[in-house]
């Protein structure tokens, strides 16, 4: 084993015990980025090359001297005894849609792929605070809009590090594999149908999404303002909860950030399970997809493996005392991807309308004949087809004539499914929960072409995620086995508001049981032929 | 041939292209639009619920209350210390403008 193989809290107590240094923690992720990643993801990438099988293209850009420099610094602190950080030495990655002052900060797309930010977002800059070491940017689905990291205009795109013919999921495709194969022990993502959890869940890494307003917003290229949800990826709970602790907080920059104090997550890591009322719903066993056959929708069980995984779960968290409440209904789960497609529709054709070729970002070179002309022939040329397939649906749903039909139907529905939780988490009510267990996707990851293309059965791969959007609640998915097709299966615990102590210490107590797993000795495949 | 049944035919594909300020290929429009229809059929699937007049609409999940809101910041000018820099990303600009193409305009009698 590596010392990037190694979790951030291990790492972090080698270091404050200078067993080893930041430079050398740094030297072995750099060493596994040249083993495993490949050509970094870019514009106009050209056809899959045969030196590219294999690879995981997490990158977008690498920014190897300026971690270098922050490690020498770190290690400096640390010889003269000074308190260098939190999170001191600690290399991260950073999903692609924060601006990092005088950085390329692209939202993988075209029309930002010359955007040199000219500040820092507030995450970003509470991690350096910490001391961790920024690693570089990675890559992700175009302004997060997609599933699989597939639609990036910074090809190739990354690849799945447990089988590289597969996607790792979306929209923080990057984040999750960087961390899967040990490129970093911590990445930066975004969360906004589920876009943390679910490429977690693809790539077998710990991926938390915090109620809204948990962190801030600020700095972050906006998809869904009243969704978006920046959080961590990590390879262990306890990892998480200690960036957790660096990001979490009260922002002024950003009003929508809630004034609520931010326990020490660490330490409430520990905390008691026996007692705690874990609840599942039979609405999460259930998925919905759209019948190819016979047009309209169908549901049908979840498959058995994925089931099997989040009972088993159930199972241990009742051998530590817990006690599983079966049968919760959650009866407006079905809806959260349909009422998704107008909410976010609509807030991303707002946030987009910025992106014109004015005042940064990139400007069509052909000749124009006016300022809409403008407007047209860069927003053309600059989008790719996910981002003008959201802004042509936001404009529609919102049209005056339809705003009953559509948007303030669901924004209704939205109300019903954050219902749905108040009515489960309520502690005076009849399920009392302290958290809801279910799976985090309706599969395994599916490999890649297979999907791409189907804007709605791409959308629907984050039905077991986005009803925790819409409500605002905290989520988090971690390993829970691995399938017979030899990917990572990912369960998800759901939990009131500003929870996230009580679903990162369940997480780490379903860690802790099942440490000696035969599952868990298994490793990436990229890994394995590197 | 469009399905009488499409909600956004091609003339209504063409107006919000207007409105979203996008100028497609005719594959681009195409694929775009049969995508739109299918997920306004997703969509649909909301008209099965049945909803009471007095259900409120959700901004957002999470409430604020008076304690979890920040307060509002004093009402003082802050300028961002390196306007330089944003004015350096323009693609074309002159001393503090940004430069673009003249604005449609009528000239009037």
């Amino acid at each position: 084993m590596e010392i990037c193989d190694l979790t951030a809290l291990e790492t972090r107590r080698l270091l404050q015990s200078r067993e080893i240094s930041a430079v050398e923690v740094l030297e072995s992720c750099l060493q596994r980025v040249r083993q495993v990643d490949g050509r970094p993801g870019a514009l106009d990438g050209g056809a899959d090359d045969p030196k590219d099988a294999g690879k995981v293209h997490a990158f977008i850009a690498l920014m190897e001297d300026a971690a270098r420099e922050k490690a020498l610094a770190v290690d400096r602190m640390l010889a003269s005894g000074e308190d260098p950080g939190l999170l001191a030495g600690i290399p991260f990655t950073v999903k692609d849609i924060f601006c990092v002052r005088d950085t390329l900060s692209t939202a993988a797309s075209r029309i930002l792929s010359n955007y040199r930010a000219p500040y820092t977002a507030a995450p970003v800059e509470r991690l350096l605070k910490a001391g961790a070491l920024m690693l570089g940017k990675v890559n992700l689905d175009e302004f997060t809009h997609g599933s699989s990291t597939e639609s990036s205009a910074f090809q190739p795109s990354t690849r799945n590090p447990w089988d590289p013919a597969r996607v790792p999921g979306g929209s923080s495709g990057g984040s999750a594999a960087s961390v899967a194969v040990g490129e970093a022990f911590l990445s930066l993502g975004t969360d906004t149908a589920g876009s943390i959890r679910q490429p977690a869940a693809f790539c077998g890494v710990v991926g938390m999404k915090p109620t809204y307003g948990r962190v801030s917003r600020y700095g972050l290229i906006a998809f869904g303002s009243s969704l978006d949800c920046p959080g961590p990826l990590a390879r262990s709970a306890a990892d998480a909860a200690l960036m957790m602790n660096a990001i979490a907080g009260v922002d002024p920059r950003d009003a929508t950030s809630a004034n609520v104090k931010v326990p020490d997550y660490l330490a409430t890591l520990q905390g008691e399970i026996k007692g705690m009322r874990i609840g599942l719903s039979p609405d999460y066993f259930r998925i919905t997809f759209p019948d190819a056959q016979g047009g309209g929708y169908r549901q049908q069980p979840l498959p058995p493996e994925m089931e099997s995984a989040v009972l088993a779960a159930a199972e241990i968290y009742r051998s530590l005392g817990a006690e599983i409440i079966p049968d919760v209904p959650m009866p407006n789960t079905r809806y959260g991807v349909p009422a998704y497609f107008v909410i976010s529709r609509v807030e991303v054709a707002s946030n987009l309308h910025r992106f014109d070729g004015v005042k940064y970002g990139f400007r069509t070179d052909q000749t124009v004949s006016d300022l809409k002309d403008l407007y047209r022939r860069s927003r053309a040329e600059g989008f790719g087809p996910q981002p003008k397939l959201r802004i042509l649906m936001g404009m529609y749903v919102s049209a005056a004539q339809y705003s009953e039909q559509y948007y303030r139907r669901a924004l209704r529905v939205r109300t019903l499914i954050r219902r749905d939780f108040e009515a489960a988490f309520n502690p005076g009510g009849k399920y009392r929960l302290d958290a809801l267990l279910t799976p985090t996707t309706p599969a395994t990851a599916f490999p890649l072409g297979d999907v791409y293309g189907d804007s709605v059965l791409m959308q629907y791969a984050d039905q077991l995620t986005v009803p925790a959007n819409h409500a605002g609640v905290p989520g988090i998915s971690f390993p829970g086995g691995i399938a017979a097709d030899g990917l990572p299966i990912g369960i998800q615990l759901l939990g009131p508001d500003f929870s996230e102590d009580v679903i990162l210490r369940l997480a780490h107590a379903y860690e802790q049981a099942s440490a000696e797993a035969d599952w868990r000795k298994r490793r990436p495949k990229v890994l394995e032929a590197a | 041939m469009p399905n009488p049944e499409e909600q956004i035919t091609p003339e209504v594909f063409d107006h919000l292209v207007g409105l979203a300020a996008l100028d497609l290929r005719a594959d681009e429009a195409e694929y775009l639009r049969r995508e739109l229809n299918s997920q306004l059929a997703a969509v649909s699937e909301l008209e099965a619920i049945e909803i009471p007049d007095d259900l409120p609409l959700a901004a957002h999940g999470v409430p604020y209350p008076p304690e979890r809101r920040q307060a509002l910041r004093p009402d003082r000018h802050d300028p961002f210390e390196n306007s330089g820099a944003i004015l350096k990303q323009g693609p074309q600009t002159d001393e503090s403008c940004f430069v673009v193409p003249d604005i449609p305009h009528t000239d009037l009698e």
